[in-house]
């Protein structure tokens, strides 16, 4: 199935993926030029690629579909996502994978600010570096980061992990670097595997919760 | 024994009250702010201070319970391919499950679908017993996001953006521990026992630009079937709903400073935002502005207790009203039948307002499940259903006696003001004057 939408809307795409036509298909989308909400709320398993860059919301609220952007990925990419996988093979702007429940979300070069924020429950495999204020209120799911990550990293964090191969500029409020025991390396590997990203588990940090703000304290309102 | 003393010369601080010098030592003594339910208890300008001119000479009346009265509105015909219909101008605003039972919500969704009205989710997300309840369920769209999921959003008849509401504008939520029983946790994706916040800005968006693009996400992912409302506190409200407008809402909601909530800081509830009375008013002036107005719908809240306000706020421009701390009380809470356990909580019934604790005796604002059994969802529902009955016959007691045939027909003619600054606000003559402050 193709959908060229240099002369095809948005909306034909995503009524498509929508539809039980799309189940077990294979979707090619040409010229994409920067169009928002591409291929959002997926419902089927099947294989969609899009070549060139999209804007905002690319692959939101996914279900079961395979998206591949061969190309940058504007804002929201992959936000509240359920399941499927998402691979944005260059750079990912602010808030991707925002709020997420389940699945897979992997950019191979870096995503911007807020990436992974208030997440809850997908795994996000970055390839290069993130931006500020990543995993701000991320509540479980993990975050893996194969460069550097800006500051106030995992602000507010919940039961969320994250893992940092690179350099922390800074850790938010209540977070801090945590062992890495046998379980952790486990499954980082395994995340790494799976996002194809060939890096030992070994070269990286924990990151997660101190749960001190679980419960308001006012001791702690400093913090806040 | 104490001696009783006479206290008829004593002279009470009008600064200093004995509610003040409480809150005073109640601080010093905790260290931390007054967290808590309910909405502003201030003495606040309100559709009390408005009065509707009826039929006369000039104005021709209609009969009673003989001529109809039509008062059905749609929500939603901007964009959506569905809008909502209702049988009357009284919707029940969002609540989440958390803040409220599960028996709670029940109630709310089955009053509202006898009468023909939408109720709506509130932050954590949508249950599957309120779904199947409620006839029209508007689903929020918060920042949080907790629960949220696809699956619901294409169930939901209609889609409420949440920037934010009357009782904190600007402010997030928080729910506390207390209430945080297994199955809100599992709703939201947090451990149990821990104080939940909810974010006051949304993850993904910021400004009206992003929001015109959120929205057609959420357009994209329902194929265009469902209006999408904006829902925001009353604050700078000719700015708020322009931009409302501008981001493609189908619908926008503006909740005023009397607006409920389950716990937000008292300093908020009772200083941040403007009274409903004049958000009204600014909110329909900033749609006829756009020449937007009736294109685009207004649904308006905060402090709705009766047929008269609504009465009120439609003449003044709104398509339909929300109720949530009414209709609350309707279902019983801070009834007299409860008064014995509302002074074991240190309170009395009319003035209980500890949502946030999670031990309301009546089982409305609890995760308890002992208290909430108390609530029999039926018997809720029909009184939730009882009071939306007694608000629309009384709506439309008051059009028929202006010379209405449909409620919405109510205008701003039809009203005098009480006071100078009601006057003012909504941009009503004083009663027997002819003169609006500032026009």
């Amino acid at each position: 199935m193709k959908f060229d939408l240099a002369g095809q809307g948005v909306r034909e795409l995503n009524r498509f993926l929508h539809g039980p036509d799309s189940q077990g298909s294979v979707v090619k989308v040409d010229n994409p030029s920067g169009s928002h909400n591409l291929a959002v709320g997926a419902l089927q398993n099947c294989q969609v690629t899009i070549h060139g860059h999209v804007g905002y919301y690319c692959a939101a609220m996914n279900q079961h579909a395979e998206i591949t952007v061969r190309g940058n990925a504007g804002p929201g990419l992959g936000e509240n996502m359920m399941s499927g996988t998402v691979r944005v093979q260059g750079n990912a702007s602010q808030y991707c994978g925002a709020t997420a429940h389940g699945g897979l979300l992997v950019v191979e070069g870096n995503a911007s600010s807020r990436c992974g924020i208030s997440l809850k429950g997908m795994d996000i495999v970055v390839g290069g570096s993130i931006g500020h204020m990543s995993a701000f209120m991320a509540q479980t799911g993990r975050l893996v980061v194969c460069g550097d990550a800006a500051e106030s990293m995992g602000d507010s964090i919940y039961e969320a992990r994250i893992y940092v191969r690179g350099k922390v500029a800074g850790l938010g409020t209540d977070c801090i670097e945590k062992a890495m025991e046998d379980e952790h390396l486990n499954e980082l590997e395994e995340l790494l595997d799976r996002a194809k990203l060939n890096y030992s588990a070994k070269e990286f940090k924990r990151y997660g919760s101190a749960r001190r703000l679980y419960n308001f304290d006012v001791d702690n309102a400093s913090l806040y | 024994m104490t001696n009783k003393i006479d206290q008829s010369w004593l002279l009470e601080s009008a600064t200093f009250s004995r509610p003040v010098i409480r809150e005073i030592q109640r601080a010093a003594r905790e260290g931390i702010y007054d967290i808590r339910g309910f909405g502003a208890k201030r003495v606040l300008p309100t559709f009390d201070d408005l009065l509707l001119l009826g039929a006369s000479m000039s104005r021709y009346p209609l009969e009673g319970y003989r001529e109809k009265c039509d008062t059905r509105v749609t929500l939603g015909t901007r964009f959506a391919e569905n809008p909502l219909i209702i049988e009357t101008p009284i919707t029940i605003a969002g609540m989440s499950f958390g803040a409220l039972s599960a028996q709670a919500k029940e109630g709310l969704a089955r009053g509202a679908t006898e009468v023909g009205t939408s109720t709506t989710t509130g932050d954590g997300g949508m249950t599957p017993e309120e779904r199947e309840y409620s006839r029209l369920l508007v689903y929020q769209y918060l920042p949080s996001r907790y629960g949220m999921n696809p699956d619901d959003l294409r169930k939901a008849d209609a889609i409420e953006v949440v920037v934010g509401q009357g009782a904190k504008p600007g402010g997030g939520g928080m729910l506390l521990g207390q209430k945080i029983s297994d199955r809100v946790a599992e709703m939201r994706d947090l451990p149990k026992g821990i104080d939940q916040r909810s974010a006051c800005r949304h993850p993904d968006w910021t400004g009206p630009d992003d929001l015109e693009i959120k929205i057609q996400e959420l357009r994209e992912i329902t194929d265009w079937k469902v209006p999408i409302y904006i829902k925001v506190g009353a604050t700078r409200t000719f700015f708020d709903v322009q931009l409302a407008v501008k981001a493609g809402a189908d619908v926008v909601v503006v909740d005023g400073m009397q607006g409920g909530t389950a716990a937000t800081q008292d300093v908020f509830i009772e200083h941040v935002g403007i009274p409903t009375l004049p958000a009204v008013r600014i909110a329909v002036d900033a749609l006829k502005d756009l020449d937007m107005h009736r294109n685009v719908q207004l649904v308006v809240s905060g402090g709705i207790r009766s047929g008269a306000d609504v009465a009120k706020a439609l003449a003044l421009g709104a398509d339909a009203v929300s109720i949530g701390t009414a209709a609350l009380i309707a279902m019983g809470d801070n009834s007299p039948e409860y008064e014995e356990k509302y002074n074991e909580l240190g309170t009395s019934a009319g003035f209980y307002d500890d949502y946030q604790d999670g031990q309301d005796p009546t089982g409305i604002s609890t995760q308890n499940p002992d208290l909430g059994k108390r609530l029999d969802p039926d018997i809720a529902g029909r009184r939730v259903a009882n009071y939306l009955r007694v608000m629309t016959l009384e709506l439309q007691t008051l059009a028929r006696a202006a010379g209405k045939t449909n409620v919405r027909n109510l205008e701003r003619e039809d009203l005098v003001a009480l006071t100078v600054e009601s006057s003012a606000m909504a941009r009503v003559p004083l009663a027997g004057t002819d003169w609006i402050p500032g026009i």
